[in-house]
């Protein structure tokens, strides 16, 4: 299996599928000539042309638009949104139009578009460039939002969403571009809904998605020489939640930790809470604890910066508040 | 002298306007029995844009609008009775009565829907225009919005995109003169709507949506120009509606006098007298068009009426799409026929896209004329 970056593995899947089906196009922000503000589309020009690979003027709304548009008559559109900050601005086009014409329209359309782009904090770019918004998207049905940690899941994904019929919102780890990571080959599909165990353990569930999972890997390696074993379910999928999935891990370990970059007020954090309080709470041995982004905005200062975000430190107290161990 | 349209062309474009009319006028009606809820934004007066454009174009092209949407899918030929049943919320609606008023969706018929978001549309008509380019199809995209909606970013924003990339849409903005309840020059730096076309460098015109002939000439040449690829046209159709905003507006921000005024420019008596006088048709003509009419709407209504409501389980129906679903289609879910006419797309292997957006030369020279080297 080849080592891919994972900005090479959504490349390859857009490739791929672009090769596999005609209708598929690309459009956004530098994604052209400029080769990607983050060389996720490297390459595809040259390849495509550019009417499959249409450098947009910076209207995000309009573009955004544009892309539901063409969903609507069938072609597959991926709109990059350069990151999903900015796509705050195409919030109407992909809230009030895409997540809603089957539904208005009475099962008569679809609108199978891919809105896809990077999200998350850090790079010290302050308050407007940093922020988690997947709890924005996921509380809308008629979306699905999927946002995956590492290459191999973000080139299986990217591909099930391009093939999937519903408009999907994929969020990016802006901090992961450069990550490494054994990507099969070829038709390499990840179902969307579906978590993944991504380490097995026993004494305690950490549940989380994108970036936080390399932290919560940290803190279990810490926490499994102290002698305490984690297991972490990467959900991968953020609506639909695979309820399976987490309901599974809880009652092999009847503890649970949800670790989340965005801010805890009606973070999607908040509904895997749910989930296991309403359907496990029997198998509870513990309160279910959430780490989260803190209430505020994000600072430009290093530090400031550094104590807004969740860290292994702080996923390890939880633990061990769970655990009832000293410490906590 | 001898009129240069047909008689068939008049009697159908009456026939359009008179169907408008009258189911409107019955839509109040239901609305003030409360048969009809939320907001019922009707097309009175403003029944000459849409048939004249109706006769001007392709019945494969493309059409959207904004919630002011119950009249261009009738001129599109869709069934009175199943939108009427969408203003009851019943399961007869074409969206099963879950769109309402403001969401009528006839997709058999190229109607692609009714927004109520101001301006929405305007970036899907793009959208859709440039799938019609990408498949190197001739359709052309009538996208309807309101002289409102010229005031949302999304108007700018699409139009630049649009004149850029020659998409093929003709933005029809029906101009009735105010937004809800704000006269457009109070709030319009610029209240000559087509006039912004300037600023993207598309072609732009003002025509008489009082006047269905008049209507309808424009609208033939500037689809005729869009057909030949040169890019959209923004059109301000100039036209008034004689009833309030919606049905909950009772319009007291103008005087009964330009009402009034207004209502001596009705285009569906205009047709008439111009037919009769050119004696193109007889007054008994129109007389049976009517009766026919009226027949149709009476029995839309009745068919609303009968039209049960949607059982609870539609509730959970219609949001995702799984797995091998088919799309609904209302004719024959609701009337049992069979519809032919749905939309067909090539596939992904068959389709072959060989258009150029941005030439690579045209590339290059602009790249040289910027100083850049590549």
């Amino acid at each position: 299996m080849a080592e891919l970056m994972y900005r090479e593995a959504l490349n390859q899947a857009l490739a791929e599928e672009m090769e596999r089906d005609a209708n598929v196009f690309l459009i956004g922000e530098e994604v052209g000539r400029y080769q990607g503000a983050f060389k996720v589309s490297q390459g595809l020009l040259d390849r495509f042309g550019s009417a499959r690979v249409i450098d947009a003027p910076i209207s995000e709304l309009g573009f955004a638009g544009l892309g539901v548009g063409a969903a609507m008559v069938g072609l597959r559109p991926v709109v990059e949104m350069m990151t999903w900050n900015f796509a705050i601005l195409a919030m109407d086009q992909i809230v009030n139009n895409a997540a809603k014409l089957r539904h208005m329209s009475g099962g008569q359309l679809r609108c199978p578009i891919v809105f896809r782009g990077p999200g998350g904090a850090g790079g010290r770019l302050s308050s407007q460039h940093s922020q988690a918004l997947e709890s924005n998207y996921a509380h809308f049905p008629g979306l699905k939002v999927i946002a995956p940690a590492t290459p191999a899941d973000a080139k299986g994904l990217l591909k099930s969403a391009i093939r999937d019929d519903n408009p999907i919102i994929m969020i990016e780890g802006e901090r992961l571009y450069a990550l490494k990571g054994e990507v099969p080959e070829g038709e390499h599909i990840i179902p969307i809904g579906k978590a993944d165990v991504k380490r097995e353990g026993k004494d305690v569930s950490i549940i989380t998605w994108s970036r936080m999972y390399y932290f919560c890997e940290e803190a279990a390696k810490q926490l499994e020489a102290e002698g305490i074993s984690v297991e972490i379910l990467d959900l991968r999928t953020l609506r639909p939640l695979d309820e399976e999935a987490i309901l599974a891990t809880v009652r092999k370990t009847n503890r649970a930790v949800i670790v989340e970059e965005g801010w805890p007020l009606a973070g999607v954090g908040a509904s895997v809470v749910d989930i296991i309080q309403s359907k496990a709470f029997d198998e509870l041995d513990a309160p279910v604890l959430r780490v989260t982004g803190l209430d505020v905005n994000m600072s430009y200062a290093a530090n400031l910066e550094n104590a807004i975000q969740p860290d292994a430190p702080k996923i390890i107290a939880a633990v061990k508040k769970v655990l009832y161990r000293e410490g906590a | 002298m001898a009129s240069k349209y047909s008689k068939d062309l008049l009697l159908t474009m009456y026939r359009k306007m008179y169907l408008m009319r009258r189911f409107e006028e019955r839509a109040g009606q239901q609305y003030g029995l409360g048969k009809i809820a939320g907001f019922c934004h009707l097309y009175i007066g403003q029944e000459a844009v849409a048939a004249g454009v109706e006769a001007a174009i392709r019945p494969d092209d493309y059409m959207l609008s904004g919630y002011r949407d119950h009249a261009q899918p009738l001129a599109r030929g869709s069934d009175a009775g199943m939108v009427m049943a969408e203003l009851f919320g019943r399961t007869g609606g074409y969206s099963k009565g879950k769109g309402g008023s403001m969401h009528i969706f006839d997709i058999e018929n190229h109607f692609y829907g009714g927004y109520g978001i101001v301006g929405a549309q305007i970036g899907l008509a793009a959208g859709m225009a440039f799938a019609s380019r990408y498949r190197n199809e001739d359709r052309v995209t009538v996208c309807y919005f309101g002289d409102a909606a010229a005031n949302q970013g999304i108007f700018h924003e699409t139009l630049n995109m649009a004149a850029k990339w020659k998409l093929p849409v003709l933005y029809i903005c029906e101009n009735n003169r105010y937004g809800m309840g704000t006269a457009i020059a109070r709030v319009a730096a610029v209240p000559e709507i087509h006039k912004r076309g300037d600023a993207y460098g598309i072609r732009h015109e003002a025509a008489d949506g009082m006047d269905v002939l008049k209507m309808y000439e424009s609208v033939k040449d500037a689809v005729e120009y869009i057909r030949a690829g040169n890019g959209p046209v923004l059109m301000e159709a100039n036209t008034y509606r004689f009833r309030g905003h919606s049905m909950a507006d009772p319009a007291t921000y103008r005087t009964k006098q330009e009402v009034e005024d207004e209502r001596k420019n009705d285009p569906i008596p205009r047709l008439k007298d111009y037919a009769i006088k050119q004696g193109l048709a007889k007054e008994e003509e129109f007389d049976a068009i009517e009766a026919e009419v009226k027949e149709q709407v009476d029995a839309a209504v009745k068919f609303a009426d009968e039209s049960p409501e949607p059982s609870l389980d539609e509730l959970w129906k219609d949001t995702i799409v799984e797995e091998g679903e088919e799309d609904v289609r209302p004719r024959e879910r609701v009337l049992g026929v069979k519809v032919t006419r749905w939309p067909k797309y090539p596939s992904g292997q068959e389709l072959k896209v060989t258009w150029d957006l941005e030439p690579r030369e045209q590339a290059e020279k602009a790249d040289k004329a910027a100083g850049l080297k590549r």
